[in-house]
């Protein structure tokens, strides 16, 4: 594990203790970038981008009056959800036109929170309002809600026709209009031709696509989509995860997707929320999450070294023990993060190492990765290091080997805890 | 037939010898000569069972039995023994389907017992069961005697009795079969169809039952089949009155006493009834292995 600080091993103990974990202090508050949500008729992926290159900085992210979304329009919720000893508690709000993604690993309470959404699983407290209507106790057949579940679910006896035409004929319909406007939406999927086959004989992207059109042939307020590609192999999934992302950005309601997967988290999603142990431990732009991270688990997904310490001025003590140099001026607790490519090993300890962080190091294990090394080294600080295979074979390295880890000040980046 | 199979040669393989190498570990011992202390009881068992079915069929009146087989009473009991065991097929379906709905989607309390209780029918021996109807729905019966009272109505040694005796034996076998199917089903297509705006109700009506169609269909046969042969909670509950109540059992069983070659002949109808019904079950139980 690259990444070492206090949270991995405090978070178990808090799982089920209310909001007094400091990483969660600013979390609720921080969901401003609903104005970014896109509208209507624009399926062009990069006027999202820059849509997400406009966020705010963590350093930013101090509680303060929160941009909410206008007044009734979208979604606002808190969700607490009680199953024996898991308890999920996160507020979740979003604009009408945006995509939010709910990351976290497994076990986290996505899957939950997407079915307290729908309605499948009811609240222990909380509320949740869509468009400016409570809908705690709506049952699930009466909330403008459409859900994509995880492998779809498509009804096997009926035809994919048939499939996407249920909700309309069971929100009233009559059987031609609700067959035409299956068709529609088969149309508009590219899947005419496929109206009358039935799931099994669907491609896995085929399927995904009658899923998505079942679920909006209801027009729903609130589009949920539980892990949307997990079921497919890589080749579809790259190629199906380009066409969700089009009809994501055509969808003019709030779209909610689960996932663990971050690549998919940050293809498909304007805004990520990070969700550990029933908790939201970080949210934000992708963009954004990925460059602060400020859990081990979301570190380990986007690559980074990842440690917590208090900063004075250039010198962030770690509480790992070492002392880290940085290029920011800061004051107080701080994350400082540091790519496994930012950093140099040595057999002997290097001379003239003056702007460098030095540690010494012991491997602790090798893979390879790409067409690189990866090693993980223990020792004054844990961490991981990125080299080429003709590095790794010159400085000789192997489980024990001790060595010397060097990181440029310029090269890590501190930012406020 | 395995057994039957093992000992004869192997038509084909490397040989059924008892060094045959031990390659792709088969689930049967094929190859291989089962031991006698378990082949000689499987024989006697397939005789035991086949053994009386033979009988039947050797000493069946064949040269009497056109004659025997379309005489009038023979016709009346069969007529009465598929419409009765139809109707409590239908009634068992109406009342059984839901009730296994709610034994395998739901959490009540008692759940268990409530279980029990309608699989008690199973076990329990079914003169029993009729006279059990008798207390409920006789002339003086729980129920029956405001049934009589309020609506005159009577059940007790009539046809509705008879369908009602059947029902009471033969349900069982639909509820347990449709659970299993209920609860080998994914309830998440029910989630689905909820999500797309079907109530409870419809989510039931358009998903599920199809896709629990075929356990529904195996378990109708089922109890189609128990409800034929219903003999001791009938004759307890509905009597033996030809046209009325005297279904083919109680005819076999009345004919047996008076005339031996009508019973046998009768057995043979009953007998061709359960082959076809076992065929017609066979790709779901006859190759479950």
């Amino acid at each position: 594990m690259p990444v070492r600080t206090r949270r991995s091993e405090t978070e178990k103990d808090e799982e089920k203790d209310g909001a007094d974990d400091d990483h969660d202090g600013h979390h609720g508050h921080h969901h401003g970038d609903g104005h970014h949500g896109r509208h209507g008729d624009d399926g062009d992926p990069h006027a999202r981008e820059g849509g997400r290159s406009g966020m705010t900085a963590p350093g930013d992210a101090a509680p303060g009056p929160a941009p909410a979304p206008a007044r009734g329009e979208g979604l606002d919720a808190r969700l607490v959800v009680d199953r024996g000893a898991f308890r999920l508690d996160i507020a979740l709000t979003a604009a009408p036109g945006e995509v939010v993604a709910l990351l976290g690993p497994n076990g986290a309470g996505k899957t939950t929170a997407l079915r307290a959404l729908a309605g499948l699983v009811p609240l222990t407290d909380g509320h949740l309002r869509l468009d400016g209507t409570a809908l705690d106790r709506t049952p699930p057949e009466s909330r403008p809600v459409g859900v994509v579940f995880q492998d779809y679910l498509l009804f096997p006896h009926l035809s994919a026709l048939d499939n996407v035409a249920f909700g309309p004929r069971c929100r009233g319909a009559g059987k031609a209009e609700a067959r035409a406007r299956a068709a529609e939406w088969l149309e508009r999927m590219g899947l005419s031709e496929y109206a009358g086959v039935k799931p099994r004989r669907l491609s896995g992207g085929q399927a995904q696509r009658v899923a998505l059109a079942r679920a909006l042939a209801t027009r729903p307020r609130l589009l949920l989509l539980d892990e949307p590609l997990a079921a497919l192999d890589a080749r579809t999934r790259l190629e199906v995860r380009a066409q969700l992302r089009r009809h994501l950005a055509r969808f003019e309601a709030v779209a909610v997707l689960v996932t663990h997967d971050p690549l998919d988290a940050m293809v498909l999603a304007d805004r990520l929320i990070v969700v550990e142990h029933g908790r939201v431990v970080q949210e934000g732009a992708p963009s954004d999450i990925a460059r602060h991270p400020r859990t081990d688990y979301i570190a380990r997904l986007v690559g980074l070294n990842l440690y917590r310490g208090r900063a004075e001025g250039h010198t962030v003590r770690l509480e790992a023990g070492p002392a880290v140099t940085t290029t920011e001026d800061l004051t107080g607790p701080v994350f400082v993060a540091f790519p496994p490519g930012a950093v140099t090993l040595h057999r002997e300890r290097p001379t003239g190492a003056s702007a460098r962080n030095l540690w010494r190091c012991e491997v602790a294990g090798l893979e390879t990765h790409g067409d690189q090394i990866r090693a993980d080294l223990t020792g004054e600080l844990p961490l991981t290091a990125d080299l080429t295979t003709v590095a790794a074979a010159e400085l000789g390295l192997h489980p024990g080997t001790p060595v010397w880890a060097a990181v440029k000040a310029a090269q890590t980046h501190a930012y406020p805890a | 037939m395995t057994g039957a199979r093992a000992q004869g040669p192997a038509p084909a393989g490397p040989g059924p010898g008892p060094h045959a190498p031990p390659r792709r570990p088969a689930r049967r011992t094929a190859g291989r000569r089962a031991p006698l202390p378990l082949l000689i009881p499987a024989a006697a068992g397939l005789a035991f069972l086949l053994l009386p079915l033979l009988a039947l069929l050797v000493r069946a009146p064949w040269r009497s039995l056109p004659e025997q087989l379309t005489s009038a009473e023979v016709w009346q009991a069969l007529r009465l023994s598929l419409v009765c065991a139809t109707a409590a097929t239908v009634l068992s379906l109406l009342i059984g389907v839901p009730l296994a709905w709610l034994l395998a989607r739901t959490d009540f309390p008692g759940r268990g017992l409530v279980r029990a209780l309608v699989t008690l029918p199973l076990v329990l021996p079914p003169v029993v069961g009729g006279v059990a109807l008798l207390l409920a729905f006789g002339r003086n019966g729980v129920v029956g005697q405001w049934l009589d009272a309020w609506f005159g109505i009577t059940l007790p040694f009539t046809t509705t009795g008879v369908v009602l005796a059947e029902t009471f034996v033969a349900m069982p076998f639909l509820v347990i079969s449709v659970e299993g199917t209920l609860r080998a089903a994914d309830p998440r297509y029910e989630e689905a169809a909820m999500t797309l705006g079907a109530s409870r109700f419809t989510a039931f009506r358009r998903v599920t039952l199809p896709l629990i169609a075929p356990g529904v269909a195996a378990g109708s046969v089922l109890a189609w089949a128990r409800a034929l042969g219903e003999f001791g909670a009938t004759i307890t509950f509905a009597g033996n009155f030809p046209g009325r109540t005297q279904t083919m059992p109680l005819a076999v069983y009345l004919a047996l006493q008076n005339d031996p070659a009508a019973a046998v002949a009768l057995s043979l109808v009953l007998l061709a009834v359960s082959i076809a019904v076992l065929a017609g079950l066979r790709d779901r139980w006859m190759t479950a292995s």
